[in-house]
């Protein structure tokens, strides 16, 4: 069997690429897109977590599946939010949102 | 599985979510003349909820194989977000009609987002903490951009959604790393792992860490505060008077009990974490704020600053009998930074015109003259913010610099009360305005704005009176947590 | 622990060695006849028409919106379905409830119009 610590490195380099993603993106689906890959990376985090060392109960699982719903809810909000932007200003650039100044 | 009475001791959110639900639909088949109504009704459910949360009072008990719990702590802020909620409905109620925004989502969302954080408060499981956190930021972001399309609301939202789902991954990665290193999510699970010797201290202190910045991006302290100014400048003001206290107090609540009960054993590393995030916000939040000449803006400086000094009590947890006092204080002054926060942005809200950001500080020349009302409103909150005696605003200071000094943080009180005097600066020159220079400001048709700075003045000035009980009622209700 | 990792190891290999070398055989040996008709691209036989990438109206996201949230939520009836005969009538009501609200959310999102394709 693949050893834990295999999967929870590749899940800390998800984790990662995600966030490197959500900070050094500018267009702000890229932006939600990394926000996603550090969920994923979360996901995979617990189940592994759950497989290998507490399969007894079933709450690691619980969580992924409310983690999944919740994911899915954000993002919709978020890319309603992104779209509204867009169509008012033709851009979704992070950067060119900038009229809140102070 | 459930008992009624698992449902009988979460009834506050129960009503409250049905309610919203009703709302909703109700609100389907209200014509957009009439949508007053709506309103009507959700403070009409924020009251029955309050009834339910004042009628279980002083009742303890964990609910749902321990889910949620229900102590004096989540009791009080339950009563404290739903009068927060009351206060938004109000402060809404001209505001939305003068900006052609009178829609019937603003009250479900309100509704849903209350919900959220009275859960929060009561979280006594990660995933709790987790869905919590989702169901109060979910319908903010949708709220932060209420006045779609006009771009700076926009750009609130997208900001403030962008942020919030980022800091709500990380939060999601230290709620991983304590489950892989407990193998439980509640919290009771947890604590036995601990002291079972079971857990690994490495991985739960990358968990704690993780969740630490989670919640300091929710209450908006210093390198996680960049959407808290264009986020309250750019959304409804009535929301930003809102999320100043209300989401402020919620990821607190969250904040304190995750680290008092979970954490003590890694005190004395997040101790210095937790010194060096409140001293920043103090000095960031304050010095910031002095350069800011649009009312909202600065505001949202105030906030960050704010939450520094809350933090500043909670420095020292690690020390069992500081832990108490420590949120009996924050208690206390969340209590008395609404009051003051409410009035503040009240008075701004009476004033402000539509489709504006915010009012500039020169608009409020003359107020005092015109206005003596309004005027006398702005005068208390301002003198709250500072600290000055016969306001709230002083005694939570007070309280929260003892617990500081009681906790031996002598060098951060001193930062606190040299932060207070820079502070001082930038609050009277509002006042200055107001009183000393001419103008002519002008009060926007309705009145329940006005209401509520007067109401929430009067409330500084008369609780400052008796700060004692107050605090004595918050201690005793804490008396029960963990 | 790598020793079961072998046998992959060398299907890639020789799968990737054996893919390059029939195209390298092909192009070397094989004849070379274009017409318009074969170089056209290849759309399961239909003669090509419009640009290759057509855009989608952005008034397709509602409904693809819509479709994942209300899709996501199977997720919960799985594990509700796996243990619906322990939990007997509880778990029935439950899961009413939770469609309940789900119902809410569709009428709303019907009332306001938004399954309407103008």
């Amino acid at each position: 069997m693949i050893p834990l610590s295999w999967i929870l490195a590749f899940s800390l380099a998800l984790f990662f690429i995600g966030l490197f993603g959500a900070i050094a993106r500018k267009n702000a689906i890229s932006i939600l897109m990394g926000i996603e890959l550090m969920l994923n990376a979360v996901n995979i985090n617990l189940l592994a977590f759950w497989r290998y060392l507490y399969s007894a109960h079933m709450n690691g699982l619980v969580f992924i599946a409310v983690v999944f719903a919740v994911a899915a809810a954000e993002t919709a909000v978020g890319l309603a939010l992104i779209i509204s932007a867009y169509r008012n200003r033709r851009t979704i650039t992070a950067g060119d949102f900038d009229s809140l100044k102070g | 599985m459930p008992t009624v009475n698992d449902f009988l001791l979460i009834l506050p959110e129960v009503v409250l979510l049905i309610w919203a639900l009703l709302i909703l639909l109700i609100d389907l088949w209200i014509p957009d003349t009439k949508k007053y109504y709506t309103a009507v009704l959700s403070a009409a459910g924020l009251v029955i909820s309050a009834g339910c949360a004042f009628a279980l009072l002083g009742r303890t008990g964990s609910a749902f194989s321990n889910m949620v719990v229900l102590d004096g702590f989540s009791s009080v802020l339950s009563i404290l977000f739903l009068l927060s909620g009351l206060a938004a409905v109000a402060l809404a109620y001209d505001y939305l009609k003068r900006n052609a925004a009178q829609r019937g989502e603003y009250y479900t969302l309100l509704l849903f987002s209350i919900a959220g954080m009275m859960l929060m408060a009561s979280a006594n499981d990660l995933i709790m903490v987790f869905l919590s956190l989702e169901l109060l930021s979910i319908p903010l972001y949708i709220l932060a951009g209420f006045f779609r399309p006009r771009l700076a609301s926009e750009e609130a939202a997208l900001k403030y959604f962008l942020l919030g789902a980022f800091s709500s991954a990380i939060l999601l990665f230290g709620i991983a790393w304590i489950y892989g290193s407990t193998g439980h999510t509640d919290f009771p699970g947890i604590v036995a792992s601990i002291d079972g010797g079971r857990a690994n201290y490495l991985l739960l202190l990358i968990g704690a860490g993780l969740l630490l910045v989670g919640f300091g991006f929710k209450i908006g302290v210093f390198p996680f505060h960049m959407w808290v100014p264009d986020t309250y400048q750019g959304s409804p003001s009535s929301i930003g008077a809102f999320m100043t206290v209300a989401t402020k107090a919620a990821g607190f609540a969250a904040l304190l009990r995750v680290f008092l009960v979970l954490f003590p054993a890694e005190a004395p590393i997040m101790a210095g974490i937790l010194w060096g995030l409140s001293a920043a916000s103090m000095i960031f939040g304050n010095t910031v704020a002095i350069a800011q000449m649009n009312m909202k803006r600065l505001l949202a400086y105030s906030s960050i600053a704010n939450a520094g000094y809350i933090l500043m009590a909670f420095v020292p947890y690690g020390n069992p009998v500081i832990a108490q006092e420590a949120v009996s204080s924050a208690l206390f002054y969340l209590l008395a930074y609404a009051l003051t926060s409410f009035g503040a942005w009240a008075v701004m809200i009476a004033l402000e015109p539509a489709e504006s950001d915010g009012l500039l500080l020169q608009d409020f020349s003359g107020l005092g003259r015109k206005y003596p009302w309004l005027g006398a409103a702005l005068l208390i909150s301002m003198l709250s913010f500072i600290g000055v005696p016969l306001t709230m605003g002083f005694w939570g200071k007070f309280y929260l610099f003892k617990t500081a000094v009681d906790g031996s943080q002598i060098p951060l009180v001193l930062i606190g009360l040299l932060t207070s005097l820079v502070s001082a600066y930038y609050y009277l020159r509002i006042v200055m305005f107001a009183y000393f220079k001419p103008g002519e400001p002008q009060i926007q048709p309705g009145r329940w704005a006005s209401v509520v700075a007067v109401i929430c003045a009067a409330g500084i000035f008369v609780l400052s009176f008796i700060p004692t009980p107050v605090f004595q009622f918050a201690a005793q209700m804490i008396m029960g947590m963990k | 622990m790598l020793n079961d990792y072998l046998p992959i190891i060398i299907l890639l290999v020789l799968a990737t060695v054996l893919g390059f070398l029939v195209l390298i055989i092909g192009a070397l040996f094989g004849p070379r006849r274009p017409t318009q008709r074969k170089a056209a691209p290849y759309e399961s036989g239909m003669i090509p028409y419009g640009p290759g990438t057509r855009r989608i109206s952005v008034r397709y996201y509602l409904v693809a919106v819509l479709f994942i949230l209300f899709d996501i939520e199977t997720v919960f009836f799985l594990p509700w379905a796996v243990v619906f005969r322990q939990l007997g009538w509880f778990a029935l009501i439950e899961m009413l409830v939770f469609i309940g609200i789900l119902l809410i959310g569709f009428v709303y999102v019907w009332k306001k119009g938004a399954l309407e394709w103008e």
